[in-house]
């Protein structure tokens, strides 16, 4: 029961994202005379500024904010096993000048360095995921090496030395399984933030440029028309709060469920 | 370790930081691909002109020496100039940071006026109806971006009941909503913190001592049991500062907000790198100095700290 409120929005989320561009959507068709309509019947959430259907811009938003999510979270996790994983395992001056970067990353607080990296990329969907990935792997790094530094004198890892098991195949046969639940729960939340993340990138404009949609994007716009259309603005907010909402619940309950403390 | 030591220690570190901070910023702005003398004159300039300003800006000697000649500056605090206003950096930076101090500070201030009474209230009331709110609360704080929260803040109390102003901070009361804005998503995190910090501590010997010889529940939590479940909130709030001057770049530039943040956004947009630079590492700087000191306040204030 606790699962059901979190994985529906998910899976709303999930299958808007992956059937959206199989629908019948007109996200971009701008129709002068139809402006900044509330809903009716054939326009369950009104217009926007250029007559666009605000319903379909959700919907082909909500596949923005899903390929950013998965990528940049996928991207950030192997790059960041792969870099904690190994400082960790081999020790020595790789471990320090590992742990050096991270903290040199470290001291740039939340999405600061996104927004930097995004403005100097330039807009775009692919500057967009490149910039939130790398800032996105410290996470991932860091609590990879924690999680080796405390199993690498496990007596399994000790004896697989023993028996000259090469240190990559240690690493990823006896390592990493043992360190994946930690990682798994960070991936979660990871996912919430960099959900949001992408939005306010697109809210200040260095994100999804026009007229392909964004949550943020949409909600940046809606903004000049917030007295007379509320709806360009809630309607994407009310998404986003919603997706994050349920990705943090769904985070909390697979942290119980792998027990893993934080 | 005594204190001193342990003080050199952790401002040595934090210093090595910031030149690996500064050497991040300096490589990520003058490696990633795009001219920045394309971006300020377009793609239609003469080539002289081009050659000119690239003069100008020291961008035709060898990479290594731009970053000597870069270094060298920051040591005597000069940024750079300013490509847009013609200005130092420096001295633009010194008049947006008392903004966004004020506007971090009001924002914490607020937070910590919510978190406090809530985190309280939910422990003592573990699984009540008033912990459930107080918890429902923090969930929505943590969810809902600043992005969102300011636009309809402005709707509500702006637009519509027209209680404060829309933006820009001359008028009286146009904190309010900037620090709103910004202090939710603070007070959401620390009330859960202060929550599971006391209800941590609540079963420990020496609160029941303190329950045994007839103290009331409200001043076992006040007295005892808060004083030692302050010390994580303390950490969190330090880590959580940055995520508030990192917030505060949004935050800003919904309101108009003459500070450090809305100041990166507009460099950003007018491509105006000396300054974009300026204010990355004036925000790092802050981070940094922020949480070695509350590294440091923690040592002083709990023993067992300094032993490690």
């Amino acid at each position: 029961m606790r699962w059901l409120l979190p994985a529906g929005i998910l899976l709303l989320w999930a299958l808007a994202a992956l059937i959206g561009p199989e629908l019948p959507l007109t996200p971009n068709q701008i129709d002068l005379p139809q402006i900044l309509r509330g809903p009716t019947l054939l326009q369950p959430l009104g217009t926007d500024d250029l007559g666009r259907p605000v319903l379909d811009r959700l919907i082909v938003g909500s596949r923005t904010s899903f390929l950013v999510a998965l990528s940049v979270v996928s991207v950030s996790l192997v790059i960041g096993v792969l870099i904690g994983g190994l400082a960790g395992y081999a020790g020595g001056w790789l471990d320090l000048a590992t742990v050096r970067l991270i903290d040199v990353f470290l001291a740039f607080p939340g999405i600061l360095l996104a927004i930097v990296l995004a403005g100097v990329l330039g807009p775009g969907l692919d500057n967009l995921i490149i910039a939130l990935a790398a800032v996105g792997w410290v996470g991932y790094a860091r609590l990879t090496r924690a999680q080796i530094l405390s199993l690498r004198r496990r007596d399994h890892v000790l004896a697989a030395r023993a028996l000259a098991v090469p240190a990559h195949r240690i690493l990823v046969r006896h390592l990493l399984p043992l360190a994946a639940a930690p990682l798994i729960v960070e991936a979660s939340f990871g996912i919430a933030s960099v959900v949001v993340a992408e939005a306010g990138l697109s809210f200040l404009g260095l994100g999804i440029q026009p007229p392909a949609a964004s949550w943020g994007s949409m909600i940046r716009d809606g903004v000049a028309y917030m007295l007379v259309s509320p709806h360009l603005v809630l309607a994407p907010g009310l998404a986003l709060l919603l997706v994050v909402l349920a990705v943090n619940l769904a985070g909390d309950r697979l942290r119980d469920r792998l027990d893993v403390r934080g | 370790m005594a204190m001193l030591p342990l003080a050199a220690a952790r401002l040595s570190a934090a210093l090595l930081v910031m030149l690996g901070a500064c050497t991040l910023v300096f490589l990520l702005i003058h490696l990633v691909p795009g001219d920045p003398v394309d971006a300020m004159l377009g793609e239609t300039a003469r080539a002289a002109d081009r050659e000119a300003l690239r003069a100008a800006l020291g961008l035709d000697a060898p990479l290594w020496q731009q970053y000597l000649a870069y270094l060298r500056g920051l040591a005597q605090l000069d940024l750079g100039t300013s490509l847009t206003e013609q200005r130092p950096v420096a001295s633009i930076l010194a008049e947006r940071l008392p903004p966004t101090l004020i506007l971090a500070t009001a924002s914490l201030v607020l937070a910590l006026v919510i978190a406090i009474p809530l985190g309280l209230l939910a422990a003592r009331y573990q699984h009540r109806w008033v912990d459930s709110l107080a918890m429902g609360f923090s969930l929505l704080g943590v969810a809902v971006p600043n992005f969102w929260l300011g636009p309809l803040l402005i709707l509500v109390f702006s637009l519509l009941l027209g209680w404060t102003p829309v933006s820009g901070m001359r008028q009286p009361g146009s904190l309010i909503l900037p620090a709103v804005t910004l202090g939710t998503g603070l007070a959401a995190v620390l009330a859960r913190m202060l929550r599971n910090s006391l209800l941590e501590v609540l079963g420990d010997d020496y609160i029941r001592t303190a329950r045994a010889k007839g103290l009331s529940a409200g001043a076992v939590l006040w007295r005892h049991a808060l004083r030692n479940a302050w010390l994580p909130v303390l950490t969190l709030i330090g880590l959580q500062l940055g995520a508030l001057l990192a917030g505060a770049v949004i935050t800003e530039t919904i309101f108009a907000w003459p500070g450090i943040g809305s100041l990166m956004v507009e460099a950003i947009q007018a491509r105006d790198f000396p300054v974009v630079q300026g204010t990355v590492l004036l925000i790092a700087a802050l981070y940094v100095l922020v949480n070695t000191l509350t590294d440091l306040a923690y040592a002083s204030v709990d023993p067992r700290v300094r032993a490690h």
